[in-house]
């Protein structure tokens, strides 16, 4: 707003040069009270944002301290918690490694490769795939897509089981961790899709054009300009996309028939379970200070996401200042 | 690549210089050639998943065609081009299974009786969804008079009052990551927060409303910011010259000038919460009837009852799991109304020039 403050320097300065009028505009009460109701409620964000992490802290702590007698699982909170953690990260993890290569690839699609008139089309219908709710996802993952994959799972395991991440038995219904990453990959992807195309736009024009010019291909036009210019804006996307993929709760719940364990494979049926699906199974039966318990998991679980988010926001600001002059 | 009005003759030079090309109608030919090979995998015994493998290997054939005509780096551009194309192919997939999957299995299931009865007493087939239907219903508009008014004021404050100051940038960053929280970690600080005052076990509707404003006030937020950043200056302007003071320019000027794009970023921020399932799970649980009191114990919801029918149908199984690819269909078609609205807003209200 680096017009407004000009115009009110102007008043300042013509003000004191007549030094008759007031230096400061009149406040009226309406003002006051519609910008304290504004400031109220940009604060009362705040407030959330912390309230989140102290109400989960205090409900939480009694859980983290919790005796293996005192609670429905039976162990200590960090031999608890250890393998949900490593399903939650190993999950996002696959996830993001699925998604992103075509995320990619469907944004530049979208960005520089369709028809321009395609272009905004596409792109709304990939948006479609955000608006579908994550519940549809999980019955869809564990109905229509486990049942599709499961013959793939038996050739992996046939041919690939040398590799300890297909080795196997196979499950019988296809609801492994692979197939959980698969919808988890599905979910992620507009978001991943949407912010990585707003970016390769931003490319500069005229480094565009100036590499065509020198006779190079529409690749290695992309390669040589939109790329270097958009990586930190992929990395920032890419975080993002993981923070989205490391709560999400529902399709996990649905798709996977979870047994806590640590385990890289990824087509048997004893598959680990994440933070967030462990809640949603796990809640409604819990008393007491199992339910405390649940609530630490759910703040390990916030920490991680928010210590996610808070890095990718912070290179995408970083970039915001460097790319200001565009 | 370049027309221009009076073609030169060609040349040895010429050609020499530009290299071989493939003819223009080459690439067309084929891609028309891979799509006939999904069609047909679709209408014949081999499947759309191999008609579709078959049709990406003829694809293919473009830059195998190219390497030999073309050379090498224009063989790769066309590598590249297939494998992006292939890339938005592939993202299609799902979309399509699911919307198939979903209006296959649940369109059976709609039904008027469906609609106006809810599960109570009711074991195996019949019953309905009337209660999962109020009870979303209710639950989001709760949700969306909290987020409403925090998320637009907040905007109005970081665009009208806060300009650049730290606190406003701070704000800004800080709803940015608010974005990112896990909507069962809203669901758990609801159950939190609600303990406190009605003690253990609590499950209420209007915790499902504190969860998913958590979930839908940092939307709101940035999409009304946004919106208000798009008013033009000059606007404020003319209004401060007249001596209209600042809240009544934000009230009468600002805010008319932005109600489109508003209208439309909230009903996105609708459409993104209402189909939430796992802060409701937690916080307002599950129950067979119908319950209007959002104060007053557990209340279904849609994307719960989803849930719930297909993980535990019960005996016999077919009727709950029915009903539950019903519901999804139901909450689908909300979805997407909701969008559709939203696009519909945006394009008829906004006012000219600035969509």
């Amino acid at each position: 707003m680096g017009t407004r403050r000009i115009r009110e320097e102007g008043l300042r300065v013509s003000s004191t040069t007549e030094q008759t009028r007031r230096t400061a505009p009149p406040q009226r009460p309406g003002d006051r009270v519609f910008g304290g109701l504004s400031l109220g409620a940009a604060l009362l964000i705040l407030a959330t944002l912390a309230g989140v992490a102290i109400f989960l802290t205090v409900q939480g702590i009694p859980g983290i301290t919790a005796s293996p007698e005192e609670v429905k699982y039976d162990t200590t909170f960090l031999r608890y918690v250890g393998p949900l953690v490593f399903g939650t990260l190993w999950a996002a993890a696959l996830a993001l490694v699925l998604a992103a290569p075509v995320a990619i690839g469907v944004a530049l699609f979208i960005s520089h490769y369709a028809p321009r008139r395609l272009a905004q089309p596409i792109g709304y219908v990939i948006d479609l795939l955000a608006a579908v709710p994550s519940v549809v996802y999980g019955a869809w993952g564990m109905v229509t897509l486990a049942a599709a994959i499961q013959p793939v799972y038996l050739w992996l395991e046939e041919h690939l089981g040398f590799i300890p991440l297909f080795a196997g038995p196979a499950s019988a219904t296809g609801r492994t961790i692979l197939t959980a990453a698969l919808v988890l990959a599905i979910m992620i992807l507009p978001i991943m899709t949407a912010i990585c195309r707003e970016i390769f736009l931003q490319t500069p024009r005229l480094h565009e054009e100036a590499a065509l010019a020198l006779g190079a291909t529409r690749w290695e036009m992309t390669r040589m300009a939109v790329f270097p210019y958009a990586r930190s804006g992929i990395v920032s996307a890419a975080m993002l996309a993981l923070g989205r993929a490391l709560g999400e709760t529902m399709a996990v719940a649905m798709v996977l028939s979870a047994s806590g364990v640590i385990s890289l494979n990824l087509i048997s049926s004893t598959n680990p379970s994440t933070i967030a699906a462990n809640i949603a199974h796990s809640f409604k039966e819990a008393s007491g200070l199992t339910v405390n318990g649940l609530i630490a998991t759910g703040l390990v679980l916030f920490v991680i996401t928010f210590a996610v988010n808070f890095a990718a926001r912070a290179i995408v600001d970083r970039r915001k200042e460097f790319s200001g002059a565009n | 690549m370049t027309t221009t009005l009076t073609r030169p003759a060609p040349s040895e030079l010429g050609a020499d210089l530009r290299g071989r090309r493939l003819p223009t109608w080459g690439p067309t030919t084929v891609w028309s050639l891979a799509a006939a090979t999904a069609v047909v995998g679709l209408l014949t015994p081999v499947g759309l998943a191999r008609g579709l493998v078959l049709a990406w290997f003829v694809a293919a054939l473009v830059p195998a065609w190219s390497f030999v005509v073309e050379g090498r780096r224009k063989a790769t551009d066309r590598v590249v081009t297939h494998l992006v194309a292939s890339a938005f192919v592939l993202a299609l997939i799902p979309l399509v299974s699911i919307l198939v999957a979903v209006v296959g299995k649940g369109s059976s299931a709609l039904s008027a009786e469906f609609f106006s009865y809810s599960m109570r007493n009711v074991v195996g087939e019949g019953g309905g969804i009337y209660h999962g239907i109020i009870g979303t219903l209710l639950i989001t508009a709760a949700a969306s008079v909290i987020s409403v008014p925090i998320g637009l004021f907040t905007a109005i404050y970081l665009i009208e009052y806060g300009d650049d100051s730290r606190l406003a940038s701070s704000i800004r960053f800080l709803v940015d990551v608010m974005t990112g929280i896990p909507s069962i970690v809203a669901g758990l600080f609801a159950y939190a927060l609600f303990v406190l005052f009605f003690g253990e076990g609590v499950r209420m509707g209007v915790g499902g409303s504190v969860a998913l404003s958590v979930l839908m006030i940092p939307v709101v937020v940035r999409s009304c910011e946004e919106m208000l950043k798009l008013v033009p200056n000059e606007l404020r302007e003319a209004s401060y010259a007249l001596g209209v003071p600042k809240w009544r320019t934000i009230a009468k000027v600002v805010l008319p000038t932005a109600l489109a794009g508003i209208v439309t970023g909230i009903t996105l921020a609708i459409a993104r919460v209402i189909g939430e399932t796992a802060p409701l799970l937690i916080i307002a649980g599950m129950t067979d009837s119908v319950n209007f009191n959002l104060f007053d114990g557990r209340m279904q919801t849609l994307p719960v009852f989803t849930y719930s029918a297909l993980m535990n149908p019960g005996v016999p199984a077919e009727p709950s799991i029915e009903r539950a690819w019903g519901a999804a269909l139901v909450l689908l078609l909300i979805v997407m109304a909701l969008n559709l609205v939203a696009r519909l807003v945006s394009h008829f209200f906004s006012p000219q020039g600035e969509r």
